[in-house]
């Protein structure tokens, strides 16, 4: 089977609506996890002896954080929605439209935190945001969708 | 600075490799329909059954042990933009390894996706 570009396509429609969710899941989990896990390694603070037992109490205080552990938590889940949005979604599509997290992070920082940006760094935001709006309004599959695997439970398809 | 080159090509062909590799290994698994948690995790145990997959594991492992060597003498505001190329790299991948077709439209989004990022991490 091979889709046909048409923005009207049933198939195409179903397929963008299920797309954009699961982009918007791995772009709140990825930036979750990376904002996480780096509040969590900070919270221990550098690794500046590089003794046996200092790393050792490095790896229990990671091992121990809760920080790194809804970091590590929410990057798992990033992941597994990476892998359910490549069972129909070209990689084309997922891998620069995943690339607003490079926009969300910097505005969440600026907005929430009071981080400054510089210029050449909203440029930049701006060039993504951009980007990832081009690369929106292509179908997000153009292969073909190989339903046959999973279609036992289509019955509860979204 | 020949070392750096290489450890930057290690980066992007082996991240944008098992990419690849894990985007077919999940086309062969087909589209999922059900979002249950439990479907979910047969969906993974599943995908972990085939070979694409854990080859594309192992491609992702090298290429973040290469961007850790890389970050040990070169910084991250270096690293991250000449990494960026892997975009580009990605949207070649997809056009002639697995048969995606990318029009101009897109690749106006990558190469300004990639650009951004550049500038981002520039910046």
């Amino acid at each position: 089977m091979t889709l046909t570009s048409s923005p009207i396509h049933p198939v195409h429609h179903r397929l963008r609506a299920k797309t954009l969710t699961l982009l918007v899941l791995m772009v709140v989990f990825g930036s979750a996890g990376d904002v996480l896990l780096s509040k969590g390694m900070k919270q221990i603070g550098p690794v500046t002896d590089w003794s046996a037992a200092a790393l050792a109490r490095v790896g229990y205080a990671t091992l121990t954080s809760p920080t790194v552990w809804l970091g590590v938590s929410s990057l798992t889940l990033f992941f597994i929605c990476y892998l359910l949005v490549l069972s129909w979604a070209d990689f084309s599509f997922v891998l620069p439209a995943s690339a607003a997290s490079y926009v969300i992070v910097p505005l969440l920082g600026f907005t929430l935190l009071g981080e400054s940006v510089s210029l050449i760094r909203w440029v930049g935001i701006g060039l993504i945001a951009v980007g990832v709006g081009f690369v929106g309004t292509t179908p997000p599959n153009t292969t073909g969708v190989n339903s046959h695997a999973s279609s036992s439970s289509a019955g509860a398809g979204k | 600075m020949i070392r750096t080159a290489l450890f930057v090509a290690i980066v992007i062909f082996a991240s944008t490799g098992g990419e690849i590799a894990v985007t077919h290994a999940m086309k062969q698994h087909g589209e999922v329909h059900d979002f249950a948690p439990r479907a979910i995790l047969g969906v993974i145990g599943r995908a972990f059954r085939q070979g694409w997959m854990w080859f594309g594991f192992l491609l992702m492992v090298v290429s973040f042990f290469a961007l850790l060597a890389l970050l040990s003498w070169e910084n991250v505001s270096f690293v991250i933009p000449a990494t960026a190329l892997s975009y580009a790299v990605g949207a070649l991948g997809a056009k002639f390894l697995l048969g995606e077709q990318v029009n101009r439209v897109r690749w106006a989004g990558v190469l300004l996706v990639c650009l951004g990022v550049a500038l981002v991490w520039a910046g």
